[in-house]
């Protein structure tokens, strides 16, 4: 890594070079067969949980807010590209307006967050917990009670335009601009505030106005992985969208590290793997070459309770990650990768320092 | 313009009591005045007004021809004025260099849109925000630790970084909170040589609040005595010290 870091035009090929191959990659996986539907579909979640994590990040980690209203805006986004795909873009033909009802459901949902924000950056403290939750629920009940989106019983029949390479390219730009705005000076102005609004008020930071660009720059891209989702699993209802998917993306911000966007990627990745691994068929597959006896007693009396118990291992795992590391796995670390070349730092040689 | 500030007839009242009562004070550009008087005299109350943190009750506060009561502290800030805190507020968790670019948030020369692209002006501004960030860490000593944590400074860097922040911020006035807090003599010498070379340096105004006799007494041109928030005596040190009321408040009554 370390020749890399030395000349800014070596790290951007490079960069670029990865990003390509990336994108090769996520359009030769399914189109070549390289790994079957299951892993495919793990594949497709791991970069829609991306999504979700790192904007929430830029919120709860970054800036140092706590929303829980990820689930709202997601579901605002899956519910307006659905339509237009489903009731308004197919009168005109299929998939190539796909992305232009990402894009709408992600505006939609960045105008929602503009509303949420602006009243809530008033205060500080909890009172944004308290508000982003009330749009959880108003998003639930509106969506439960108009017909036309056919309200508790949920949309389907989308197309399944959600394909690899999309999500791979939703991914890398949501990176992209994440990774850009938080190493400008405006990004490290949301950091400030993290560290003390009053102060970072104090040097000029203008903290009401950032606040709102922040909040409603991750409620775009939270709005873009719900239009994602709902392309992929072709169905969608309120019950999608609730408070435990809200905590869901919460666990893999926290987990994976605060303000760190190579963290969001891990606990984006760590929370989708566990919670495939940690099935029954896994470990019936995994444990097959034990003696048969043993491996009948832990089949029926471990393995078969993992259904229920996988959905504890992973706060458990939360918690325990908070006593040892409080700030996540990656918190307030980034990788070096995807710190730009202006903002590498060399640490300070050892020896005698030149202050007077 | 200079940089006059101009509060007349300043009140500030929390639920019933009067912390500030009444206060008026005018800086002429590059005057070095000094705010004194004994603990909870309402001083740095003064401060949180000047810089918008607390909104007056009543009276007003003119910067040059700007009215500073009501407006928010980052729009006070772009005004030009500065400030440091009594105990030390710095971004702990970021770099030194962070800490300093921060505080040119009030004068980027482009747009959020262009930070989240990385497009248009947003390279020229970074480079040049950065350069002057390092230029005045530079100046300030504290070049070999841009890459430092903030709360891995020692005590006295702080402080300097302080100073070196709030400078950043491009001021015409500077309000410095206790800077000589927890400082032994000789280093509060230093520190009276290092407040007159930064006044010089960026052609400052600067009002202080200070325990330390000797560091008032030494640098201020002009020095305004605060008691349970009312203006009990101002003039030149001189003056000052040899005020009956002044000896009565900080000794008790004769």
């Amino acid at each position: 890594m370390r020749p890399l870091l030395q000349s800014r035009m070596a790290r951007r090929v490079f960069l670029l070079t990865l990003v390509a191959v990336g994108l090769v990659l996520s359009w030769a996986v399914p189109n070549g067969d390289w790994v079957n539907q299951y892993i495919q579909m793990i594949l497709v979640f791991i970069g829609i949980n991306i999504i979700l994590a790192s904007s929430l990040n830029l919120v709860n980690g970054y800036m140092g807010e706590f929303s829980v209203g990820h689930a709202g805006f997601m579901a605002v986004g899956a519910y307006v590209s659905s339509i237009l795909t489903f009731k308004v873009f197919h009168l005109l033909g299929p998939s190539p307006l796909f992305p232009v009802a990402i894009l709408a459901g992600g505006l939609a949902a960045a105008l929602c967050g503009l509303l949420v924000a602006f009243p809530s950056f008033r205060t500080r403290g909890d009172y944004l917990a308290i508000v982003t939750l009330a749009f959880l629920m108003i998003v639930k009940s509106v969506i439960e009670n108009i017909p036309y989106l056919e309200g508790a019983s949920g949309l389907f029949g989308m197309k399944r335009l959600t394909t690899l390479p999309w999500v791979y390219f939703w991914m890398v730009l949501t990176l992209w601009t994440i990774r850009n705005f938080v190493y400008s000076t405006y990004g490290r102005g949301i950091l400030a505030i993290r560290e003390d609004e009053l102060a970072a008020d104090l040097m000029g930071v203008n903290t009401r106005q950032v606040k709102v660009l922040v909040f409603v720059v991750s409620s775009f891209f939270a709005g873009v992985a719900g239009g994602l989702y709902a392309h992929y699993l072709q169905f969608i209802s309120p019950r999608s969208f609730d408070i435990l998917k809200s905590t869901d993306i919460l666990i893999m911000v926290y987990l994976g590290g605060i303000a760190s966007l190579g963290g969001s990627i891990l606990g984006a990745t760590l929370y989708q793997v566990l919670m495939e691994v940690l099935r029954p068929s896994t470990f019936n597959q995994a444990f097959a070459w034990l003696p048969a006896p043993l491996f009948q007693w832990l089949s029926d009396h471990v393995f078969s309770h993992l259904d229920i118990w996988r959905m504890m291992i992973l706060p458990l795992l939360l918690v325990l990650v908070m006593l040892f590391r409080p700030r996540g796995i990656m918190g307030l670390k980034e990788l070096p990768l995807f710190v730009p070349f202006r903002d590498i730092q060399e640490k300070p040689k050892p020896g005698p320092g030149g202050a007077p | 313009m200079s940089g006059r500030l101009e509060a007349r007839h300043v009140t500030h009242t929390f639920g019933g009591l009067c912390a500030v009562d009444d206060f008026s004070l005018v800086l002429e550009p590059g005057e070095l005045v000094g705010l004194i008087g004994p603990n909870g005299a309402g001083k740095t109350t003064v401060f949180n007004l000047i810089t918008g943190v607390y909104r007056a009750t009543r009276g007003s506060i003119r910067f040059d021809d700007i009215e500073l009561v009501g407006r928010r502290p980052c729009r006070i800030t772009a005004c030009g004025i500065a400030r440091t805190f009594q105990g030390i507020r710095l971004f702990k968790d970021l770099t030194v260099l962070d800490n300093v670019r921060i505080a040119h948030y009030a004068h980027m020369g482009y747009s959020q849109l262009e930070a989240l692209f990385r497009a248009g002006r947003y390279h020229a501004e970074e480079d040049r925000i950065i350069g002057q960030s390092r230029e005045l860490l530079e100046k300030f000593g504290l070049a070999p630790f841009t890459a430092e944590l903030a709360s891995s400074l020692p005590y006295g860097q702080q402080r300097r970084l302080e100073i070196a922040r709030a400078l950043a911020t491009k001021p015409q006035l500077l309000l410095l909170d206790e800077p000589a807090a927890g400082m032994n003599p000789n280093e509060i010498a230093k520190l009276m040589e290092f407040i007159r070379w930064v006044q010089r340096e960026y052609r400052l105004t600067v009002l202080l609040i200070e325990h330390q006799m000797r560091l008032v007494m030494g640098i201020c041109e002009r020095i305004q005595v605060l008691d349970f928030g009312a203006t009990i005596a101002q003039g030149t040190p001189d003056e000052v010290r040899h005020t009956p009321r002044v000896l009565e408040a900080y000794l008790g009554p004769q």
